[in-house]
């Protein structure tokens, strides 16, 4: 067994999770809800081991090629992908709200589709500039960030829906309310929505700091304004008005949601778009 | 001053003390920081005519968007944002000491009209019965009250995490301080470069600003720099110097005689930090050629330097044409020129990793290349900054202060008992200084308890 063989299972658990999420939304089924979180358990299962064993099959190439399975843009959509999961199912275990699943597993089920079918999954050797165990550390806070994100994107989408279609809670008896009365009250989807990025937040912070930390270890400078650091900022600053916006008036519910999207739109962007846009010092989007 | 001065610089002050400031500053310094991300930063002034065409380029160059991370504009952003946190701070910090250091013990009415989160019922139990087991309750699922009993009302009090309050404060300040350590950088610090090639020393380095030459007070020799590839692949694996630091021309100790540092390792001296970032070749590699002459075996071995013409046994002449250190997947492969004494001359190549390779040409002489030296010089980066501390200081305190602020919250619950006729009322509310809506969760469920507990 490879690991790119389990990352292909992982796939199909989170496509299985994902459709099973979806037909609960209608059906209204405690078994379908319990079927789906089991598949999401199980595909996130498999993926740790397959993280690590891709880790360890780095290990058994020829020439001194072993490190950490976070280094070009495969790896990291993967683990982008796994983050997700953990971070989702760390909020199922807290407030068990089985709605929630059916707008956050589709980001990791796209995550790795794209991954498994589109990207180089060749180990390669690092070149010298990624020899570090900063990049690690760097990865790792970044894309536990990014996850939250997601998250607190998820539940923006459902809060937005949930708002527009029958202005909060009390009207379960409209004509959505089948569908609608599933999702969480539009309390606790602001609230998710202010605790994921109460997770994000801090993790993006020291993202940014192990990054800034490593490029002075490597080259002197803590921070360059080449794209990617400057777009991580801009990410920074998008959340902390986000969070500073909770204590306006008027600043809560719809408009919090749309902040919090724009703020993981523009995670995409900073994650994917400035290697595939723009050019920098991150080099390994291009590949 | 007159009263028309003052509430002008009230207003000035409120304006300053804003958070819609604050949170209009935070989106404007998004939408700014994305321009520098699209106008390529810091070219030359030719590549941005070729991009823009003369009147855009000088119209941007004039508002120095070029350097625009740099420019007035943006540190005057950036300063407002300093000065916003600053007055927000100094408005708030007394308030936030005195409502940790001196709470409410006995509420009235108007501050219970405050909370949302507001209850109040009527139960038979008697006053200090009621008490005791709030109390109990409020141990066992908050924190320990403060009882006052005053005019009649008991009055219990209990808070949770009132340093909470504090990490708001610790995570602005550290936005401060690391703006101190950059601006302690940039005003007594440098970024260099310096070239050494091998065996030399260098006791100048060359500023990236303006390119104007820094004397050191000590010089740094280059003794070795070698690169080394996956096995098979012409991707590097390593870039190494080996470096010596010296002063009146005596290596200083023992660590820094033939310190190596790559890519990831840098090394420091009197907080001057030199890391490897390029290196290129210093002179013409030296090739050492076997030449064996085909009939009677005899053997010939020439050090020679690139183009320089030598004569082989026999009287004709060759050289080194042309060099390269990966030829395709072979390896080092150098293209030599025999010229006979008759005739035209004749080109062929010959690699490193296949000494016998000649042999197959079937020529008058088997051509080897054993070996080659190519002196490196190393490119080395050049740094001090003083004020990486402060900002590291600063950076470790922003998480800090950031993880206490979201993570704990300053919970208060009050409760006022009082008897109403044969029977006891009670009030209680309570507020979390933030993340009201994850409070309310928690206050709902602790109503339902309060009122088990206290009505059986
Ligand atoms: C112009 C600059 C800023 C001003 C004037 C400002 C002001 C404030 C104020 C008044 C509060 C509410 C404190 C309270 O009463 O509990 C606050 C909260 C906070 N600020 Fe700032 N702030 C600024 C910039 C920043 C930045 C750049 C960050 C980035 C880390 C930040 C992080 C926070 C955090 C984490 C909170 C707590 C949020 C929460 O509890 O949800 N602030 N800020």
């Amino acid at each position: 067994m490879t690991s790119a063989q389990l990352f292909n299972f992982v796939t199909v658990a989170y496509f299985g999770a994902m459709v099973l999420f979806v037909v609960f939304l209608p059906t209204r089924s405690k078994q379908i809800a319990l079927g789906a979180t089991f598949l999401a358990y199980v595909g996130f299962a498999i993926h740790t081991v397959a993280i690590g064993l891709r880790w360890y099959e780095s290990y058994q190439l020829p020439g001194g090629v072993g490190r950490a399975p976070l280094s070009n843009l495969y790896e990291s959509v993967v683990f982008f992908a796994w983050t997700i999961l953990l971070v989702y199912l760390l909020i199922d275990l807290k407030y068990k709200q089985r709605a929630v699943g059916a707008f956050v597993i589709p980001f990791a089920f796209l995550g790795m589709t794209w991954g498994q079918l589109r990207l180089d999954q060749s180990i390669d050797p690092l070149v010298p500039a990624l020899q570090s165990n900063w990049l690690t550390y760097h990865v790792i806070t970044c894309f536990l960030g990014y996850a939250a994100f997601a998250v607190a994107c998820g539940v923006s989408i459902m809060y937005l829906i949930k708002e527009g279609k029958d202005g909060g809670e009390s009207r379960s008896d409209s004509p959505a309310g089948g569908v609608l009365s599933l999702f969480p009250s539009t309390r606790i989807l602001d609230d998710i929505n202010y605790k994921a990025i109460m997770i994000g937040f801090p993790m993006l912070t020291l993202g940014i700091v192990t990054g800034a930390a490593w490029a002075n270890y490597a080259w002197g400078t803590y921070w360059s304004w080449d794209p990617k650091e400057t777009w991580s900022l801009i990410v920074w600053f998008i959340y902390a008005a986000f969070l500073h916006a909770r204590f306006t008036r008027g600043w809560v519910g719809r408009k919090a949601a749309w902040l919090s999207i724009v703020g993981f739109g523009a995670t995409i962007f900073c994650y994917l778009g400035v290697n595939l846009v723009l050019s920098g010092l991150h080099s390994y989007g291009g590949s | 001053m007159n009263a028309k001065e003052r509430n002008g610089l009230t207003a000035v002050w409120d304006f300053f003390c804003s958070l819609k400031l604050t949170i209009i500053l935070l989106i404007l310094l998004a939408v700014f920081s994305i321009f520098g991300t699209v106008i390529q930063q810091n070219l030359q002034p030719a590549q941005y005519r070729e991009i823009y065409g003369e009147t855009t380029y000088q119209f941007l160059n004039s508002l120095q968007f070029f350097d625009m991370y740099h420019s007035w504009w943006f540190f005057g952003l950036l300063g407002f944002f300093s000065i916003n946190l600053i007055s927000c701070s100094i408005k708030r910090l007394p308030r936030v000491l005195k409502i940790v250091k001196n709470p409410v013990l006995t509420p009235d009415d108007t501050l219970y009209r405050t909370f949302s989160n507001l209850e109040e019922a009527l139960v038979k139990t008697p006053a200090p019965e009621v008490r005791d087991r709030t109390a109990a309750l409020l141990k066992r699922e908050f924190s320990a009250p403060v009882i006052t009993e005053k005019d009649g009302k008991i009055h219990l009090f209990a808070q949770k995490g009132a340093y909470a309050r504090f990490g708001v404060y610790v995570t602005h300040l550290s936005i401060l301080i690391i703006f101190i350590g950059a601006i302690i950088g940039s005003l007594w610090g440098f970024k260099a470069f310096v070239n050494i090639p091998e065996g030399k020393a260098a006791n100048k380095v060359l500023l990236r600003s303006g390119a104007t030459e820094l004397p050191l007070d000590f010089a740094v020799r280059c003794d070795d720099f070698s690169v080394t590839y996956y096995p098979g692949t012409n991707r590097p694996k390593e870039f190494k110097s080996l470096l010596t630091i010296l002063e009146n021309g005596q290596p200083v100790s023992e660590q820094l005689t033939q310190r190596p540092i790559i890519v990831n390792d840098p090394l420091t001296y009197k907080g001057i930090t030199f890391y490897q970032s390029s290196y290129g070749p210093a002179g013409d590699p030296v090739f050492n050629v076997r030449v064996r002459v085909r009939e009677t075996g005899e053997t010939r071995t020439y050090n020679i330097r690139q183009g320089q013409r030598v004569e082989l046994p026999g009287g004709d002449f060759f050289r080194v044409a042309a060099f390269t250190p990966s030829f395709q997947e072979f390896g080092p492969a150098a293209r030599l020129e025999v010229f006979p004494s008759s005739g035209p001359p004749r080109a062929f190549n010959v690699l490193q990793a296949h000494p016998e390779f000649d042999a197959r040409r079937r020529g008058e002489f088997i051509f080897s290349l054993l070996d080659y030296q190519q002196s490196y010089y190393t490119g080395l980066q050049v740094n001090k900054d003083p004020g990486v501390w402060v900002v590291w200081a600063g950076c470790t305190l922003l998480i800090l202060g950031s993880l206490i602020a979201f993570f704990l919250s300053h919970r208060r619950i009050w409760i006022t008992i009082q008897p109403v006729g044969e029977k006891t009322g009670i009030k209680f509310g309570g507020t979390a200084h933030r993340n009201q809506p994850g409070f309310e969760l928690f206050f709902d469920d602790f109503k339902k308890k309060l009122k088990k507990e206290i009505s059986s």
